[in-house]
């Protein structure tokens, strides 16, 4: 993956396939520590799971055994010196279940990719999610924050228009961009 | 600064237009969007698929949707169009390539067979 943004995307998959409605991104930049969390209230994934998951012959798709999602986020991380933890409960242990996936990276390592076009990757996250699950995404940098809320959204518009409306989604790529560049 | 207060007027200009467009679609594009897909560049030609369709108003012609792994990787980006029966798959995409198809297959129903898995 080039970007960091990229490997949101395709982690944040994880998340919906686990039935999540709620999916939180956060993004913090802080010096030169970045740190992404992502958190869903999915089904959670048992422990002997959870120990294998980050392996890339743990998979849950059909298709093919190999799953390289989360190994790539834990190598991007790892090459920049920084590290990658999962806390997962699974619904038939713990009522708060869920997963928390937290990825930290050290953004003066020259290994460290950009973030990237981030504005796309929550676009298409909420394209592929006309209503539901709702996300939550924060950016924060510096002490400046960019912030949505996809409830927010359907607040505005109304139950039944979903958000994968092209108009719709070109207002959110302008509100997020907007956002984004006064971070 | 763009404000969500104007997602209303969106609102109001999109009711009546969503309720028309409920199960008019005559063409479904499906893109794979798994790691695969995504590391091969699936996103950029996700963003072309719906800028090109916003641009040439084909909203209510078109249903753009994403999947996960088609199972044909070393193709990638891939997106399949759906239209009756007949399922037609765009491998190695580009985001100008994407425009291509949307010009030729969706706007004059022509299949850009240089394109297609079949050409491989």
């Amino acid at each position: 993956m080039k970007e960091l943004s990229l490997n949101i995307l395709d982690i944040v998959q994880n998340s919906v396939r686990a039935n999540a409605d709620i999916i939180e991104i956060t993004i913090h930049e802080q010096g030169p520590l970045l740190t992404l969390t992502v958190k869903d209230n999915g089904h959670g994934m048992k422990q002997d799971f959870l120990a294998g998951v980050l392996d890339p012959f743990t998979t849950t798709r059909t298709t093919r055994k190999v799953g390289l999602g989360l190994p790539l986020l834990k190598m991007a991380a790892e090459q920049t010196g920084g590290s990658l933890s999962i806390v997962s409960k699974h619904e038939q242990e713990h009522e708060d279940h869920g997963t928390t996936l937290c990825a930290r990276f050290y953004t003066d390592n020259i290994d460290c990719p950009p973030l990237g076009d981030i504005v796309s990757t929550i676009v298409l996250l909420i394209q592929g999610a006309p209503f539901s699950p709702r996300y939550i995404y924060r950016h924060h940098k510096d002490g400046k924050e960019s912030y949505l809320d996809t409830d927010d959204l359907h607040e505005q518009l109304g139950a039944d228009i979903p958000l994968s409306e092209p108009e719709v989604l070109a207002f959110v790529r302008e509100y997020l961009t907007d956002m984004e560049g006064a971070l | 600064m763009k404000t969500l207060a104007e997602l209303s007027a969106i609102r109001e200009r999109m009711k009546n237009k969503v309720a028309l467009r409920e199960g008019e679609s005559n063409y479904r594009i499906v893109v794979g969007m798994a790691t695969c897909g995504i590391a091969a560049g699936a996103r950029p030609v996700m963003n072309a698929l719906l800028e090109e369709i916003t641009a040439k108003g084909l909203e209510g012609q078109v249903h753009v949707s994403q999947t996960g792994c088609i199972g044909l990787c070393q193709y990638e980006p891939i997106f399949e169009v759906f239209h009756g029966d007949e399922k037609t798959t765009y491998v190695k995409m580009t985001p100008e390539k994407a425009k291509e198809v949307i010009e030729a297959h969706i706007l004059n129903g022509k299949v850009l067979t240089d394109y297609t898995i079949g050409e491989l």
